[in-house]
């Protein structure tokens, strides 16, 4: 009441001015309404993503019986007589990720001990982006290093090595996701208090023994986050596998055989112009959910990690 | 005791080698490989090479209509993802409260980082190509590009728009400018360099993705430059991975030296953006 009164009073001595008030509040609005429609193209975005893949996925299974998708070991979709068991992707997925981890894993970590711990500020602000960029090298190039440089050079030391493999492309997708793991480790070091190091100092602690038992420690589910992180983009990675381990689903762990990923998949049906709603095309969106699935999964996880960590600091 | 110092000394020293190590050694390699690419690629790097289309003969090709291509799909990527990208940061910097929908959104744009890069090209394929009919295009190449590079250009540029010191804010409101004035006139020109930088990042992610424009039709071999938004085309990156998927070994040289191309170009789009970064530290 109080309020509408005051209004009344303003309006009747300096109408004009009122009026352009109310333009400018109609623009603020609308303004503001502008932007929040941008904020949720991200939300039609990640709803758009489900959509597609739930709808297709379920038009799948209205023809193949989970059960043949879960239990049978052979995936033939493109062939005469089609099995759709999901193992050997997923198989040849997890093979050349825990590879590309093994190899980004004691990398990253040191890399993000030097950074923190003995680097110079002025080193640092050189070596981070520096190794930024391994990171920032479009994929497809590091497939031609894994197919054409890698792969050669191992088969000079491993023999029976084929010329698609997921060793290759292995190691080279490692070195590509090392600077996600050190980055975010880096960061997750440097936000441990100095005063614990410090703390373990004045107990006599030297310096190795504080970071191993003090540093690290406290670290440690930001560094988890970081891994899982790693994990999550390796298992997405599409070029490197799909050009350098081949396009042949097979149940097998053996690194030196060529294999095929669920993204190397992916890639071959879309090369291959399957006409929309074939099978053939509906398979692009079951191995696409899962490939959703799992990601979401580690990137959920990776979140709730690292917002731990905040709170635990 | 004393021996006991000394071993954590030489422990210490061993560290800091194998930690020193495991930086240089994958820089050392990374520069191996570009060498390598380079000297592959040498003997093709000559004008022609740029100013060529494809062949089925690996020395008459070029990569005239995938650099075209590249270029026109990033500058239309960034006339979409960059209005949206920077309009939602202010929205989330500068008008968000911290309520549940600011939260689904931040939790939403961290997620969707993560999403692998050929999940958007089925959206695009389902969404732009099919069902908005836009036919395998620039144009649903740009338009799943921009969704692709939304969460970078977001994060860039809130935290370009976090820098601007709230005394300035509350400096123009006190000079009577409202919420959208001051956004205006005020913070943009001060975070523009961090936005921009923002922007180049994205558009290098633009320039070199590969996955998702598989399902958008870059088609490979095209004897013509795309001349409206609704041309099919072809793009740097895709037409690298058709050199290096065909088993003749004069392809695989053209993908060396489409591969130096490409690092030539996003070597200078970095350069432009570390330029205005360092531009943007001094100011702020």
């Amino acid at each position: 009441m109080d309020n509408t009164h005051k209004q009344s009073i303003s309006i009747e001595r300096i109408p004009l001015e009122e009026a352009s008030r109310g333009i400018r509040l109609f623009k603020e609005g609308l303004i503001k309404y502008l932007l929040v429609f941008c904020s949720l193209v991200s939300i039609f975005t990640t709803v758009g993503i489900i959509l597609v893949l739930a709808f297709e996925t379920i038009e799948f299974f209205k023809v193949v019986p989970l059960r043949e998708f879960l239990l049978d070991t052979e995936w033939t979709p493109l062939f005469y007589e089609k099995h759709f068991g999901i193992w050997p992707l997923l198989l040849g997925t997890v093979l050349t990720s825990a590879i590309a981890i093994v190899v980004a894993l004691p990398f990253g970590i040191f890399a993000a001990i030097y950074l923190s711990e003995f680097a110079s500020e002025r080193v640092r602000k050189i070596v981070k982006p520096a190794l930024e960029l391994l990171a920032g090298v479009p994929t497809v190039i590091y497939g031609y290093f894994a197919l054409l440089i890698v792969t050669p050079f191992l088969q000079n030391v491993i023999p029976n090595l084929s010329g698609f493999n997921s060793i290759s492309p292995g190691i080279v997708m490692g070195i590509m996701i090392i600077p996600l793991i050190s980055s975010l480790s880096e960061d997750a070091i440097y936000a441990v208090p100095q005063g614990l190091r410090e703390g373990a100092y004045a107990l006599g602690g030297r310096k190795l023994p504080t970071i191993f038992r003090v540093v690290i420690p406290t670290a440690s589910s930001g560094i988890v986050a970081a891994v899982t992180l790693a994990i999550s983009r390796a298992l997405g990675e599409t070029m490197i596998v799909t050009i350098a381990a081949g396009q042949q689903p097979r149940f097998t762990l053996d690194p030196r055989v060529p294999i095929e990923t669920m993204t190397a998949f992916i890639v071959q049906v879309g090369l291959g112009d399957a006409p929309t709603g074939t099978l053939e095309y509906k398979t692009l969106f079951v191995v696409g959910s899962m490939l959703f699935l799992m990601t979401f999964v580690m990137n959920m996880w990776s979140q709730r990690l690292k917002g731990r960590f905040q709170q635990e600091i | 005791m004393k021996s006991g110092w000394r071993s954590g000394r030489l422990l210490e020293s061993i560290l800091k080698v194998v930690s020193l190590l495991a930086v240089i050694i994958p820089l050392l390699i990374l520069t191996f490989f570009l060498i390598t690419v380079f000297l592959d690629g040498e003997s093709r790097l000559v004008p022609q090479f740029l100013t060529s289309y494809p062949s089925y003969k690996p020395e008459d090709a070029g990569i005239l209509p995938a650099l075209v291509g590249s270029i026109y799909l990033i500058i239309l990527t960034s006339v979409i993802a960059v209005p949206i990208g920077v309009g939602s940061a202010i929205y989330l910097e500068e008008y968000g409260n911290g309520g549940w929908l600011d939260n689904l959104i931040e939790i939403n744009i961290s997620n969707l980082a993560g999403v692998p890069s050929i999940l958007y090209g089925l959206l695009g394929l389902e969404l732009f190509v099919r069902a908005l009919s836009m036919g395998r295009s620039l144009l649903a190449g740009a338009f799943t590009m921009a969704l692709l590079v939304l969460p970078i250009v977001i994060t860039a540029s809130r935290e370009a728009l976090r820098a601007v010191p709230s005394s300035l804010r509350e400096a123009s409101y006190a000079l009577g400018a409202s919420r959208w004035e001051t956004i205006w006139q005020v913070v943009l020109p001060m975070s523009a360099s961090g936005i921009l930088t923002g922007v180049i990042l994205s558009v290098c992610r633009a320039m070199g993705e590969t996955a998702p424009l598989i399902f958008l039709g870059a088609l490979t071999y095209l004897a013509f430059l795309p001349d409206s938004p609704m041309s099919p085309f072809t793009a740097l990156p895709i037409q690298i991975f058709n050199w290096i998927s065909r088993p003749q070994a004069g392809f695989a040289e053209n993908a060396a030296a489409g591969i130096v191309v490409l690092m030539v170009v996003l070597l200078l789009l970095n350069g432009i953006a570390i330029y205005f970064r360092n531009k943007m530290q001094k100011r702020i």
